[in-house]
């Protein structure tokens, strides 16, 4: 069983990237969207959080936000609206960090 | 009749397109502005974001008000704070944000620097010499 | 939403006859509004209804009267940078009327 955590808040706001990324399970993947891409800037604090996560960001979240794609931390993965489609089709559960 | 200028802060910590705070403030801060009073604009925490270059909000289906600050020397409001720490801890550097100036007509409209980058101890100086905070 | 018709063709506006869309503006819809208001557009009025627009592109804002007066007075030279100059020209106040010529919205911080 798998599944895929969404968050949507900057991490420097609250506390659901820590909580999510921490009680995150083998096989889990993790979606920053809206002010949750900021968590996965290489150079911000929070980024330490996604270590050892699968993490996908939402292209068009970062574009808005002008933050480029080299700024990311490594092994992000950067998706657009099919591909989270995707994420939820192959995921067996959803859990929304709200 | 002449009024007291009274010194104007407006504090910005969200980040700009997750909640309506940082459009409504700025809407705010351009109305202010015509009451000629003493205005500074701070931004930190989250709201340092707003001020990040190369917002493309295409993709979003929202408007893009990042070109609006630059306006901002044109409505006279010269004095823009952004804090250190804030930018510090999101992996920012003054790069990363827009370059904002005003133009000083008495000097043959001489372009100057608006953002002047404080600490947080020095912000705290900056709010404690205001009249009256507004919170966004 | 009322309209108004220029040149065969219908253009949305609010109650205020501000146009509902600026990508729908064109030079024909801006001597329509005009005229309803008796304004007969010159040279004069286009280089600021251009001005307008052109801030707008920049800025995503109409400016406020104070800022269009200070910017016209640096772009077309000090004798039209003046309040009078400028409410000869939109007797209903340069930024409102102005603005409304150009397509734009009703600018920040005008009641």
């Amino acid at each position: 069983m798998s599944m895929l955590h969404l968050v949507n808040k900057s991490p420097y706001e609250n506390n659901n990237l820590s909580t999510a990324s921490s009680i995150m399970q083998g096989g889990d993947e993790l979606l920053l969207i809206e002010d949750g891409v900021y968590g996965a800037v290489k150079a911000g604090k929070a980024s330490a959080m996604l270590e050892g996560c699968t993490v996908s960001v939402m292209g068009p979240d970062l574009a808005a936000r002008g933050i480029s794609e080299d700024k990311l931390a490594d092994g992000v993965n950067v998706i657009d609206y099919n591909g989270f489609v995707e994420l939820v089709e192959k995921n067996d559960k959803v859990q929304s960090w709200l | 009749m002449a009024e007291e200028t009274k010194k104007f802060m407006y504090i910005n910590r969200k980040a700009p397109y997750g909640t309506i705070y940082a459009w409504e403030a700025l809407e705010v801060v351009l109305i202010g502005a015509a009451f000629e009073q003493d205005v500074s604009v701070a931004f930190m925490d989250d709201g340092v974001y707003q001020l990040a270059k190369g917002q493309d909000t295409s993709g979003i289906g929202m408007k893009n008000f990042s070109p609006t600050y630059a306006a901002l020397g044109d409505f006279e409001i010269t004095k823009i704070y952004v804090e250190k720490e804030s930018l510090e801890e999101r992996g920012l550097t003054l790069d990363d944000l827009q370059h904002l100036v005003w133009e000083d007509e008495d000097e043959d409209w001489a372009e100057k620097d608006s953002i002047r980058l404080v600490s947080r101890a020095e912000l705290g100086e900056v709010l404690a010499g205001q009249d009256v905070l507004f919170n966004f | 939403m009322s309209s108004i018709e220029a040149n065969g063709k219908t253009y949305e506006t609010d109650e205020e006859g501000y146009l509902a869309d600026l990508n729908t503006w064109d030079k024909d819809v801006a001597a329509v509004m005009a005229n309803i208001d008796d304004c007969e557009l010159t040279d004069s009025h286009w280089e600021v209804i251009n001005f307008l627009r052109e801030y707008y592109e920049e800025y995503q804002i109409a400016p406020a009267v104070r800022v269009l007066t200070k910017a016209i007075g640096k772009k077309l030279g000090k004798d039209k940078g003046n309040s009078k100059y400028l409410y000869e020209l939109f007797p209903y106040g340069p930024a409102k009327q102005a603005c409304k010529y150009a397509g734009l919205p009703k600018p920040t911080g005008c009641v």
